[in-house]
């Protein structure tokens, strides 16, 4: 590729706008530098992580101990049960798992790990972050609407999502498809700001190899969402005009067809399950080089792998409709492609694991979280291979047991990603240090509960027991005492791992403002952004950047450190 | 009638007027097919028209021709997903029976309009769906 | 006054950083409008009896309105003949020239449709109807919109002031034109 430098300056503030104090307004709300975006973007994803939590706190009180109000809430109705549980799962994918992991990592790190100032279009990162703002006010908003928040699944299958009739929330359904489409444009301007900055605004001397892992991965993240989500925003405005407008897209009574939603959703809805897997298995393997003094084993690989799981990604789609009336024949080729595509991660489990071998290996905090999240991963990925059968999909599709697969592969891409980054990044972030032993207490206290909610789910849905239903006193086959107390034992389980979640909100905000100071590079990393002063200012270096080699020589033989960063000369 | 100065980035000197001459001739062209009655000329001529207007604006007026390869890359991964979206959809979408099933609801719509265009001679569409 | 940083002023790729991204603008254009188009083809293949429906579409009209799509193409890119030779008022005069085109295009559409929907082919009227105007729609909100961008372009343009941009917004441009010359003869000739 080749590589024009214009003028790259020393005075990094000399290329922006006048210097002297900021108003608070103009320094945290209204910013262009990528980093304050960044913790917009994060900081309204934590806090939307709060509302998920506590909706999931809600429904799964009232699985276990059914009829009885919920402290805190009252009593949990069919019509607030559907509410909870579409915008739990809205909430965590849309407004939780891509802002922080896509837009809040992205963000930061892409301009420090390639050298670069800001990103390339600083103004309109501002709009991605007011538009995506903006979406999740309407998100919320649609909750506290008369006839409440809508409870037609995130999946939103019309008619039912198209008919007030069906859905009883007129107002909830329409500003949830406004809420998702505001928030899809919103990632779509991120996305092209994060992909044409890692293209061209690298640091003289990195070349496309010398890009750590974690900028590959968000970038193709990135990519797949902008390939994916086209046809799904097609769909949403086809899904609102049917709504507002009397139009017939999926009214099958007048020609339209139902089941073009199914596919255009699932077209998006698949590839984006990987849109968030990216980025976390970028972050996990920066830990992990790091933490181990091991350079990447197979770095091109790794990406050639991910290249390759992401074009997959397009070819599985229909996995999600098996029983919805495709043609068997279309079932058997997407079982497949289904389970083809599970080789690919396995790979790079494979090799991530490599990575660790014979590695000096620390287990700090970040460490713990990066390897939690292969071996959670890890069963959610091979529970997959069961539903991606589509003959015994045919007895486990709509149980929990789909629901308990999809939680040990989001949580860990979401929940324990999101703490192996902030853990990792937080002395360049904040400039200085968490307590690590709250955070290995924090830790603990969230990997095992974890466990207990998710693996009796596995039971209960091979057992026959369906999502979506709130009281399960109809069902007399499943209303059974053993069925129960795995229910009951479920929802403690989470309340225990919820009560271990202060600590760390605690150990945040006591580390921004009263932890130890960070020096620039506590852990001894190579890759840029610890080059930077901690944290880095607007600008992010005063002079810009020079890159000699690749981000992974840890223990190079010969060399005194066991580290060389990319920006030293040779 | 301008003629075109010659930029130096632009490779070959292009005569953007002469070009829009051309399109013009394609666009009577796809308006008078139809007018021959045979369906296959108003195919012919209105989609093969349009490939070949979209390609004359795309490498004269977007430059396409003589832009990186990496550009050409990406249009081409994204218009095979579209052929990819059809493929996959259609089976589905575009049948209206297979050969265990049938999309009734449409029938009953489809066969109404049918019997309320043969009743009447009004040229007004079926009237709005009450929610 | 523009946030310029270094960031935008390097090229690793080997094109200019707002020619780039104005590329990946289109390439998600193109999964939008295809999302549409796609959905849109299965079904009017799906029902030959929407034929009829589309019998009642006006190709005068939209084959004007491709006409002045063409045009304000040609337009657009003689606006960035002019910025490659610097000269800025020129590309501007130009340019709105081009939005102007899209104003034209725009009303016309306006007309066809208050006429359409006068006769009852409204965009509840069926199927065929739905998929029309929201088509037609999204694509004339694309116009609208690229055409408010151009003039301010033309604006900066005019003193001589970001005249790279005018290529960008050309490309823009001709990307919507393209989308009309494909919806023209899907709406409206394909009978």
């Amino acid at each position: 590729m080749a590589h024009t430098i214009t003028h790259d300056e020393h005075a990094a503030g000399a290329t922006h706008g006048p210097h002297g104090r900021q108003s608070f307004f103009h320094k945290y709300l209204w910013s262009t530098d990528h980093k304050i975006i960044a913790l917009q973007y994060t900081f309204t994803g934590m806090l939307m992580a709060m509302i998920g939590a506590f909706m999931a706190y809600v429904f799964r009180m009232q699985l276990a101990f059914p009829g009885r109000p919920v402290p805190g809430f009252g009593i949990v109705g069919p019509h607030e049960y559907n509410a909870l549980v579409t915008n739990h799962g809205s909430l965590m994918i849309f407004w939780v798992a891509m802002p922080i992991l896509l837009a809040g990592f992205g963000n930061f790190l892409i301009p420090l790990m390639v050298g670069a100032d800001d990103m390339v279009f600083p103004r309109i990162n501002r709009l991605s972050y007011q538009l995506f703002f903006l979406s999740a006010v309407v998100i919320l908003a649609s909750l506290f609407v008369p006839g409440g928040g809508f409870g037609g699944a995130w999946t939103a299958y019309p008619p039912l999502s198209a008919k007030q009739a069906f859905n009883l929330t007129p107002l909830g359904s329409t500003l949830w498809v406004i809420a998702v489409a505001l928030e899809f444009i919103a990632f779509l301007l991120g996305g092209i700001n994060f992909i044409v900055t890692a293209m061209n605004a690298r640091a003289p001397g990195m070349k496309a190899f010398d890009v750590p892992i974690v900028v590959w991965t968000i970038v193709m993240a990135s990519l797949l969402f902008m390939a994916s989500v086209g046809p799904l925003i097609a769909g949403a405005v086809m899904l609102l005009f049917d709504q507002l407008l009397g139009t017939s897209f999926f009214d099958p009574n007048r020609g339209g067809d139902p089941f073009l939603w199914q596919h255009l959703f699932w077209f998006f809805g698949h590839p984006e399950v990987y849109v968030v897997l990216f980025p976390t298995m970028g972050m996990v393997a920066e830990i992990m080089t790091v933490f181990a003094r091991k350079k990447l084993f197979g770095y091109r690989l790794i990406i050639y792998t991910f290249i390759a799981t992401g074009i997959l990604s397009f070819f599985v789609w229909a996995h999600h409709q098996f029983v919805a009336g495709i043609d068997p024949r279309m079932a058997n080729v997407f079982t497949v492609t289904t389970l083809i595509i599970s080789v690919p991660i396995a790979e790079m489990c494979f090799l991530y694991i490599a990575t660790l071998y014979g590695g000096s290996i620390t287990f700090s905090v970040p460490m713990l979280w990066a390897l939690s999240f292969m071996a959670e991963f890890l069963i959610g990925g091979v529970t997959g291979i069961y539903l991606g059968a589509s003959g015994l999909d045919i007895h486990l599709h709509d149980t929990y047991f789909v629901i308990a697969h999809f939680h040990y592969t989001f949580f860990p891409i979401a929940i324990i990603g999101t703490f192996a980054g902030i853990t990792y990044w937080f002395p360049k972030i904040f400039g200085r240090m968490m307590n690590e032993t709250w955070g290995k207490i924090h830790f603990w206290g969230t990997i095992i509960p974890f466990n207990g909610i998710f693996l009796p789910l596995f039971v209960l849905g091979a057992r026959g027991e369906h999502r979506r239903i709130f009281d399960y006193h109809a069902f007399p086959d499943l209303d059974n005492p053993q069925m129960a107390a795995m229910r009951i034992f479920a929802t403690v389980s989470l309340l225990v791992m919820l009560a271990f979640q202060p600590i760390f909100l605690v150990n945040f905000i006591n580390g921004m403002r009263r932890g130890r100071k960070a020096e620039r590079n506590p852990w001894r990393a190579n890759t840029l952004e610890w080059t930077a002063d901690s944290p880095p200012p607007h600008g992010n270096w005063s002079t810009m950047p020079q890159v000699y080699r690749g981000p992974y020589e840890y223990s190079v033989p010969g060399r005194a450190e066991d580290y060389w960063p990319q920006n030293e000369p040779a | 009638m301008t003629t075109a100065a010659h930029a130096e980035s632009h490779g070959p000197h292009r005569n953007y007027v002469g070009i829009w001459g051309i399109l013009t001739v394609l666009l009577l062209i796809s308006v008078t097919g139809p007018l021959l009655g045979i369906r296959t000329v108003t195919l012919i001529t209105a989609f093969g028209v349009a490939l070949i207007k979209a390609y004359l604006v795309a490498k004269n007026f977007m430059h396409l021709d003589i832009e990186r390869p990496i550009v050409h890359f990406m249009l081409a991964v994204v218009l095979t997903l579209m052929v990819l979206l059809y493929a996959g959809l259609a089976p589905d979408v575009q049948k209206s029976e297979g050969s265990h099933w049938k999309k009734s609801a449409g029938f009953h719509y489809v066969s109404e309009q049918a019997r309320g265009k043969a009743e009447t001679e009004s040229e007004h569409g079926s009237p709005p769906d009450r929610k | 006054m523009s946030v310029r940083t270094i960031a935008t002023t390097r090229s690793a790729a080997g094109l200019p950083t707002g020619r780039l991204a104005v590329w990946w603008v289109l390439v998600s254009e193109i999964v939008i409008f295809g999302g549409v188009l796609v959905s849109y083809v299965m079904h009017r293949l799906g029902h030959p009896e929407w034929a009829a429906e589309a019998a009642h579409t006006n190709m005068w009209a939209g084959g004007f309105n491709t006409l002045v799509l063409l045009t304000s193409s040609l337009s657009a890119v003689l606006a960035h003949q002019a910025a490659e030779g610097g000269d800025g008022p020129k590309a501007a005069r130009l340019l709105r020239l081009t939005a102007l085109g899209g104003l034209i295009f725009l009303t016309v559409k306006s007309f066809e449709w208050t006429h359409e929907i006068r006769e009852g082919f409204t965009i509840q009227a069926g199927g065929f109807w739905s998929y029309y105007y929201t088509a037609a729609g999204l694509h004339a909100f694309h116009v609208l919109a690229g055409a408010v961008i151009m003039l301010f372009i033309a604006a900066d343009a005019a003193k001589n002031r970001d005249l790279h941009r005018v290529e960008n917004i050309g490309i823009y441009w001709h990307f919507v034109d393209i989308v009309w010359i494909f919806l023209f003869p899907l709406l409206y000739i394909a009978k």
